[in-house]
């Protein structure tokens, strides 16, 4: 029977089926971090080692400071965030990328950076945004503490094979539009909860022609449609990026490796349940206006206007949206004058991501305060090589270590109540960047255009972008 | 975990969608301990002013909430972030059911790890039972997780949930024990794997230092 990529990515992990359906999946990599100590202490409760340590892999991102790495210079909790994971890593025998390793970097970016994410593997992590590694050809999502737990105990999980769809954009996407558009216009199209129960599978000609840097931003904001992973079929692109990294197959181990994973591609009469098509040429530069993921317009539009929706749910959905980001239904995006912005987090802080934005803004000013936090150390390294840090800081962005930073404020770096902040991050949910912030998702051209003129801009409109 | 087969107690409505895990329990909390407690910090930016004084409008700190353990909602409970402890929260709260017409996929299997039923229904019963518990406060609703029902008021409303995650509740089994049951398996499973996929180890320390 023809197979889709992710049939063959079930296939090739389940080890036991219940009769119920409930399937007993092999975990080829498995990534913790400092937000991973209650799953630490659930299995210290049961007296459990970690199963396979050589599987298992720690970074410190979630709570690391982007301002120093000197532990006498972080706060207590912080640092206790921290040396709770370099504890429960050491005491396991678990590889940690540390505080001083210069592999360290957000948990998503350093796993394919380093080749310990491969195609045709499946990672879990207990964080949502694993779906990014799907971009691989890889079959992975985010868990939560009990199953971290159960993880670290059998380095195996059970699962129910979820529904597939496949969301195909096929044609040229315009100058100026990027992968960050594409998702956000797939989850304003579908719904937040648009792709619940199911795997996603991206297809189409655009998606093929996008970078592995721009299918990691699909694949990673897949969970922002509810969906169970995000994936994109291994190709020459998928293959040229692994191959050398430092945990890769090498030699004529990694001959055979290409072969099996090009030929994880799905079979051409392969059958989803259900099926999105998006033309790429009808896709624009895109931003959040509300509070979900799902809120988010063309920069040419105007706000959603409660008073024009017929269904009082979602007309009073609209108002609390509007009311909570300080924005009138009816006006225009574009314009809107922000306070600041931040670059940084898994979805969009990867090389690509910061050339983008250092080009619209180099030889310019920003008008507003911001933050630039690479995805990894690597990724700093190679910015500051190019000279794309001297861009950020001429311009008078802040050039911060990397981490998780301002996406989710754990570490401390935090939107003051009220203010609007332009971001290249993946939730715009109330208070996500800090109690009462206002946050608007957009690429990091967009977010690099907001932080010139001060407002939500239309990067097309800029001279000489 | 304790199993869940039937359940009555006060349902109260918190008539949103899209109530994600960060508002569940917002990120700064997260670094506690489970022992210090998850209950008081649930929704806490949503039941709290700026100056952290409990808001006496919100439908949870309203007198005639208190001791609810049913929590119905509208679409996409617990959308976002993988955090566990918004479950944590909840349960530390005292919830021990969550209804709504849609879950985030992470959230409702660690709800069931939890042992909090999240019942999903239909989307007009979803507004239908927002209405009646807005309309007439917090109510004594019972769940039956056999007969996959809520009976509230007079109307009685039928639920979804996967059948295994059913049968998790029903028995309150613990997953490990059972994973490890198969051991002689996942061992037999993983010796043909090296032979299938020689190419899926992280290659060994002398490429990667």
């Amino acid at each position: 029977m023809a197979e889709t990529l992710f049939d063959k990515l079930w296939r090739t992990h389940a080890i036991h089926t219940e009769p119920d359906g409930r399937t007993l999946l092999w975990v080829d990599r498995h990534f913790v971090h400092e937000g991973s100590h209650h799953a630490f202490s659930k299995i210290a409760e049961r007296h459990s080692p970690v199963a396979r340590p050589d599987l298992t892999f720690g970074v410190v991102d979630h709570y690391v400071p982007t301002r120093t790495r000197l532990r006498e210079r972080m706060e207590p909790k912080i640092r206790e965030m921290i040396e709770r994971l370099e504890n429960n890593t050491q005491r396991h025998g678990v590889r940690l990328f540390g505080l001083d390793d210069p592999r360290q970097g957000i948990v998503h970016v350093i796993g394919p950076e380093t080749g310990l994410t491969l195609p045709g593997c499946l990672i879990v992590c207990g964080d949502s945004h694993t779906a990014t590694h799907g971009a691989f050809g890889s079959f992975a999502f985010g868990i939560g503490a009990s199953e971290v737990a159960h993880v670290l105990a059998t380095q195996t999980i059970w699962q129910k094979k979820p529904k597939q769809m496949r969301i195909t954009v096929e044609g040229t996407l315009p100058p100026g539009v990027g992968a960050k558009d594409i998702i956000l216009t797939i989850i304003a199209e579908i719904g937040a909860d648009g792709a619940v129960g199911h795997a996603v599978e991206y297809a189409g000609s655009a998606i093929r022609a996008l970078s592995m840097e721009g299918r990691m931003t699909l694949c990673n904001m897949s969970i922002e449609a509810g969906a169970r992973c995000g994936m994109v079929a291994p190709d020459e692109t998928t293959v040229a990026f692994v191959e050398g990294r430092p945990f890769a197959p090498g030699g004529a181990e990694f001959a055979r490796a290409r072969a099996d994973w090009l030929a994880l591609a799905g079979d051409g009469d392969a059958v989803f349940d259900r099926e999105i098509r998006l033309a790429a040429a009808d896709i624009a530069p895109t931003v959040t206006w509300g509070t979900s993921p799902e809120q988010a317009i063309p920069v040419t539009s105007p706000v959603p206007d409660p008073a024009d929706c017929a269904d009082p749910g979602r007309a009073r959905a609209i108002a609390d949206a509007l009311d909570y980001m300080g924005l009138e239904g009816g006006r225009p995006i574009a314009g809107t004058p922000v306070d600041r912005v931040f670059i940084g987090s898994c979805t969009n802080a990867r090389i690509e991501d910061l050339r983008a934005a250092a080009a619209v803004i180099d030889g310019r000013r920003a008008a507003v305060p911001g933050m630039v936090s690479p995805g990894s150390s690597a990724v700093k390294r190679q910015a500051e090589a190019e000279g794309l840090d001297r861009v950020f800081i001429s311009a008078g962005l802040d050039w911060v270590d990397s981490g998780c930073s301002m996406c989710v404020g754990m570490n401390g770096d935090l939107i003051a109540a009220g203010e609007r902040c332009a971001s290249t991050t993946n939730r715009n949910f109330r208070g996500r960047q800090g109690p009462g912030a206002r946050t608007h998702l957009m690429s990091p051209a967009m977010v690099a255009a907001a932080a010139v003129t001060g407002r939500i801009t239309d990067v097309r409109t800029l001279e000489g972008t | 975990m304790t199993p869940f087969t039937r359940h009555t107690g006060k349902a109260v409505a918190l008539p949103e969608a899209n109530i994600d895990t960060d508002q569940l329990i917002p990120a700064r909390f997260m670094s506690r301990t489970r022992a210090e407690g998850y209950g008081p910090v649930l929704l806490h930016d949503q039941r709290h002013d700026a100056e952290g004084r409990p808001r006496s409008d919100h439908p949870l700190n309203r007198p005639e909430a208190a001791g609810a353990s049913i929590l119905v909602t509208a679409r996409n409970l617990g959308t976002g972030s993988s955090r566990e402890a918004a479950v944590y929260a909840l349960a530390d709260f005292g919830i021990r059911c969550l209804v709504a017409a849609s879950f985030g996929d992470i959230f409702a299997a660690n709800a069931v790890k939890n042992g909090l039923l999240p019942a999903r229904i239909g989307t007009a019963d979803n507004t239908r039972l927002l209405d009646h518990l807005t309309a007439h406060g917090p109510a004594e609703t019972s769940v039956d997780l056999e007969r996959q029902e809520i009976a509230v008021g007079g109307m009685t409303i039928a639920f979804e949930i996967d059948p295994a995650w059913r049968q998790q509740l029903l028995n309150g089994w613990d997953d490990i024990d059972l994973t490890l049951q198969h051991a002689e398996t996942i061992a037999r499973w993983t010796t043909d794997d090296r032979e299938r996929r020689p190419w899926a180890m992280p290659a060994t320390s002398e490429n990667s230092d």
